[in-house]
């Protein structure tokens, strides 16, 4: 373990809960409580909590923060009610992807944007160059936490603690008061299940993990760690930076064409992607069933002995209980007959459409 | 964590049961696969009357978060290996010392155990880790 690791403010909660800590993006987190299996199940039957303080936050506020926005993003932010999230992606000029975030408009002038930790200090630099002049930027990463309660009994456990949870819209949030402090709850999440984000006051942060221990632990909610968010989160398609999305990578390539709207010639980055989207992608992401081995990031995907693509992430899926990976492959390829070296050994692949699990409702 | 007596362990994490009839059971420590966690995966070498050398490679173990080869702790023959592993991965995690071994080796020394660590040994050395 490196000392020089940063800590959220729940890292003496998660020692206490006997987490086994590793370093991800310049923080010290949890990689597992019990098992990455047990706690993924968890999640997928019940329910999990996960530490995610270790992302940003950064504020847009004022008259023309919407502008900083729709100039910053690729979504279509502009029609977004107060109270409502969007996913979208900044990108580079080139179209290539610099982080992919969530944008919460919070009041009327106010949005909140959720950074992915390993970029914090790049986006912040990125926003303030472009944004800074015409709306007033915020860095809100040091004091706050984020809290994940995710799983089929998430809005029962809510619901409880908080009046009118169990009621909040998918991709909608709302301010409340928490242990006594104002805090943004959001019906969004990480794992394909149902499940609310709380961003609140980092001093609030273990006060409002125990709470939530309390109330979960007799509905089968138990603390999840970095190890079970991957796989939750490949199972349902969702893409991680460094991995589906890179510099190197559009938004278009990694599938995420519906975050790209009508107009995004003016985004920055927009007109590269107006023109990749005219012309067609010259990648697609895919995903693979890969039969008897676990293809994971780097790997080469064949077609007969020709390289056509490499895997961006794999793992065994507790949930349908065999190896998944999604892969970026040349779009003329992308169709069947592919395998993957898998530490030399070539083992077929399926492709399959993504998500690889769909929640029941 | 358990540290039974009645096997020798190597620094490479794994343990070595001498049998009566002269053959040698091999396997991962319980550190070892606590270390791994959920393991999914495990690729084992064909019975062959090839002499392994130590330190080739014997198998690879795959869990959920990482891949991790295991080597021959000895030098000798591949005469048995547990088949059980290729459905039931996770017996590994369940009983390491166990219904979790990989193979028997005939060994090519008379000695098979020389140089490895007891029980003692093994424990200080994983427990300087933490």
């Amino acid at each position: 373990m490196s000392d020089g690791a940063a800590r959220t403010p729940l890292y003496a909660a998660h020692l206490d809960a006997g987490a086994r800590m590793v370093e991800f993006s310049g923080w010290s987190m949890p990689l597992q409580y019990s098992s990455i299996v047990k706690e993924h199940n968890a999640v997928r039957t019940a329910g999990g909590m996960f530490d995610a303080s270790h992302m940003g936050e950064v504020e847009l506020r004022g008259p023309a923060a919407i502008d900083a926005c729709e100039r910053l993003f690729t979504s279509e932010l502009r029609k977004l009610s107060v109270g409502r999230a969007k996913y979208g992606l900044m990108c580079e000029p080139s179209g290539g992807v610099m982080d992919d975030v969530i944008v919460y408009r919070v009041e009327e002038q106010r949005y909140m944007v959720c950074l992915n930790a390993g970029n914090v200090e790049g986006d912040l630099a990125w926003i303030n160059e472009h944004a800074g002049s015409f709306c007033e930027v915020e860095d809100r990463s040091a004091d706050t936490a984020l809290i994940a309660l995710q799983g089929p009994a998430a809005a029962t456990v809510l619901g409880e603690l908080v009046e009118g949870a169990a009621d909040l819209p998918r991709f909608a949030c709302r301010e409340i008061i928490l242990e006594g402090e104002t805090a943004l709850m959001a019906r969004t999440g990480y794992t394909g299940e149902d499940g609310f984000e709380l961003f609140l006051p980092s001093v609030r942060a273990e006060s409002v993990w125990s709470v939530l221990v309390a109330a979960g632990g007799p509905l089968g909610v138990e603390p999840a760690g970095l190890g079970a968010r991957d796989t939750l989160r490949l199972e349902a398609g969702l893409p991680l930076y460094g991995h589906e999305l890179a510099l190197d990578i559009s938004p278009l390539e990694a599938g995420l064409g519906r975050f790209v709207r009508d107009d995004i010639a003016t985004a920055i980055g927009g007109e590269a992607l107006a023109a990749e989207r005219e012309r067609g992608s010259k990648r697609c992401l895919l995903g693979l069933l890969p039969d008897g081995a676990i293809a994971r990031q780097g790997h080469d995907v064949l077609a007969g002995d020709r390289v056509v693509g490499r895997v961006t992430s794999g793992t065994h899926s507790p949930s349908l209980g065999r190896p998944v990976a999604m892969a970026l492959v040349d779009a003329e390829s992308a169709t069947a007959g592919l395998s993957v070296d898998v530490r030399g050994r070539i083992k077929p692949a399926d492709v399959t459409a993504l998500p690889f699990y769909v929640r029941q409702r | 964590m358990e540290f039974p007596d009645d096997v020798h362990y190597t620094a490479e994490h794994e343990w070595l049961r001498l049998e009566d009839d002269g053959l040698v059971v091999v396997g991962i420590t319980d550190y070892a696969q606590d270390q791994l966690g959920d393991i999914v995966f495990v690729q084992l070498p064909d019975v062959s009357d090839t002499v392994l050398s130590k330190d080739e490679k014997l198998a690879e173990i795959e869990s959920v978060k990482t891949v991790s080869e295991v080597y021959a702790p000895i030098s000798g023959k591949v005469v048995k290996v547990n088949k059980d592993l290729v459905d039931g991965p996770e017996v590994i995690n369940e009983d390491p010392y166990g219904y979790g071994w990989l193979v028997h080796m005939e060994p090519s020394d008379d000695d098979p155990s020389a140089g490895l660590m007891s029980a003692d040994e093994y424990r200080d050395l994983v427990s300087e880790g933490d």
